[in-house]
């Protein structure tokens, strides 16, 4: 029997779901015409004004909103209340820039905080469940917003946050942890400390987890599942829009939920910003429709993703949205063809020796983009000859090639020499503007 | 069969070093070595005195070592010896894919061969039945001793 955490928004029928939005994207645009003076103007300039929205199309009429946007307006000017009814901030990492910073009233963080505790019991959470948070606290969405949310669930909340990863692993097992929430990569270093310290998934009582704030294959799932012993799912959110549980994988893990109450989904065409037909891969828009302290028309999250827009097996009726591959800012373009490092990924995990203990070097050599990928050795790859290794490095090689279309040198590297992550893994060393 | 240590090094200044070191510590002694390099990488094939101990430790410091079945052969410290064996090898039709050689203080086993055959565990009988005399435990004893 499938549960709900709000069984009533959860499954509303499609016609529902329209009619909710339409009402409340028309509340959002007044509001923000009202209270953002740079959202009045950027409209006036479209010459538009909120009365024109009339119909859930019409939202294609508005204008984008990019993360430079945010930063036009930093810290403050985006924000559609005043300061004194703005309870927290969070900002972004700001390594692509100057940092993003998003204010939330008590409001937003008690929706905040239903979205997130939809999105554990769609992943087998209850108030019996014990949640290890081992994202990071602070300003970074990620710790706190999982942890409010756990809590409103009354699942019991173990706010470890990030790093000292053998105290992890000792309260997960001595606390009987059975749902963990962690960045991919650092659910795999936790699993590579585990054996070390001579445990194994056995000693854990881990059911499921949600993992997310970095791009990672179905291959990543896999090796994640078999060491931990658990179900791993995906969990989306970036903090312009909210931060975790924007959207979330249920059991199915066949595309992640999007909770349509809250935030209207669009694809664009990257070319050309126009919306493209149902199904279709292009440019995940957001607009929230049920945030007050900073609401944001038509967010470009710079993910790229397709919605499904049928009922899955859960009984939810919210829009799934396919796993991302990862940002824009995040794909590498080797000699004019466009490449996710997660695409590398799927590529490398497909083949069996491979552990997810890589590294994605990009540099310029002779103005030609060279692409290098340092892999871990393991024993099943190792050979005592060098023709057997370089067998192995021109075989996944030539896999790349064959799927994503460029060259790549293989360099298998000693074990352990490739930095373990304790959040987002740092995947891709690109040299070319160094 | 004998036992060889193989170990995946990365060319990086003081890595073979680290590996001596590891060695050092524990008291394993080296019979021999020979290395096959690329541009990026290495491969270290070594005899000693104790290869489980040897390939434990490496291990333990997170080297990439395995132990490698490798066929070892006594071939007399005098001209020609080697290219006895190695007539033989052909008349055989057994294919090396690498090999090296050192010497030693002990009397019966002055010079020795080590081979990595192609197929090596289907020819080692043929090369055990055309009289090559193929050494196990007994010259690793012999040599620890000497």
């Amino acid at each position: 029997m499938e549960r709900y955490w709000n069984k009533t928004v959860e499954t509303m029928n499609r016609e529902q779901i329209q009619a909710l939005q339409l009402e409340k994207l028309r509340v959002a645009v007044q509001n923000v015409y009202a209270h953002v003076p740079y959202y009045r103007k950027k409209m006036q300039e479209k010459g538009m004004v909120p009365d024109d929205i009339k119909t859930l199309d019409n939202l294609s009429d508005l204008p984008i909103t990019t993360k430079q946007d945010l930063r036009n307006t930093y810290p403050f000017s985006m924000f559609a209340v005043p300061m004194e009814n703005i309870v927290r901030i969070h900002a972004s990492s700001g390594t692509t820039g100057k940092q993003t910073v998003v204010g939330y009233t008590r409001r937003d963080l008690d929706v905040w905080a239903e979205c997130v505790a939809r999105c554990f019991v769609m992943g087998d959470a209850d108030t019996s469940s014990r949640v290890q948070v081992a994202y990071g606290y602070g300003l970074f969405t990620g710790g706190l917003g999982v942890h409010y949310g756990a809590e409103k669930l009354g699942a019991t909340v173990i706010p470890a946050s990030s790093g000292n990863t053998q105290r992890q692993i000792t309260m997960m097992i001595d606390f009987g942890v059975t749902h963990l929430c962690c960045t991919p990569s650092y659910a795999l270093n936790i699993a590579e400390v585990m054996r070390e310290m001579g445990h194994t998934k056995d000693d854990l009582k881990l059911v499921a987890g949600s993992f997310g704030a970095e791009p990672w294959s179905t291959g990543m799932r896999a090796e994640i599942e078999s060491q931990l012993g658990l179900r791993a799912h995906d969990i989306y959110g970036l903090s312009e829009i909210m931060g975790p549980a924007v959207s979330h994988e249920c059991r199915y893990q066949n595309g992640l939920h999007i909770w349509e109450d809250c935030f209207i989904a669009e694809i664009t065409d990257p070319d050309t910003g126009e919306p493209v037909k149902e199904g279709a891969m292009g440019d995940l828009v957001i607009t929230t429709i049920n945030k007050e302290g900073i609401p944001l028309i038509r967010y470009k999250t710079r993910d790229i993703c397709a919605l499904n827009y049928e009922t899955c097996e859960c009984g939810r009726t919210h829009v799934r949205m396919s796993k991302p591959a990862g940002r824009t800012d995040d794909m590498l373009i080797i000699r004019g063809v466009n490449v996710f490092p997660s695409q590398i990924e799927s590529v490398l995990l497909s083949i069996g020796e491979v552990q997810p203990h890589y590294q994605i070097l990009v540099d310029r050599v002779n103005n030609l983009d060279t692409l290098t990928i340092e892999i871990e050795l393991n024993d099943e790859m190792f050979s005592d000859n060098v023709k057997g290794i370089e067998e192995f490095e021109k075989n996944v090689s030539r896999q790349i090639n064959s799927v994503l279309g460029v060259n790549a040198k293989i360099r298998l590297v000693e074990p352990k020499s490739i930095t373990r992550s304790e959040g987002k893994a740092k995947r891709v060393i690109d040299r070319r503007n160094m | 069969m004998f036992k060889q240590i193989t170990v995946f090094i990365e060319n990086k200044p003081g890595r073979l070093a680290e590996v001596t070191g590891c060695l050092a510590d524990e008291n394993v002694n080296l019979h021999a070595l020979s290395i096959a390099d690329t541009t990026d990488f290495g491969i270290l094939r070594m005899i000693v005195s104790d290869p489980d101990k040897a390939g434990r430790v490496l291990k333990e410091n997170n080297f990439m070592a395995q132990t490698t079945d490798v066929v070892a052969v006594a071939v007399g410290h005098n001209p020609g010896s080697l290219h006895t064996v190695l007539r033989e090898l052909e008349v055989l039709n057994i294919s090396i894919e690498y090999m090296y050689a050192f010497t030693s203080r002990h009397k019966a086993y002055d010079a020795i061969v080590i081979l990595r055959l192609a197929n090596q565990d289907m020819v080692v009988d043929k090369l055990k039945g055309s009289g090559i005399p193929v050494l196990g435990q007994e010259l690793l004893d012999s040599l620890n001793e000497a």
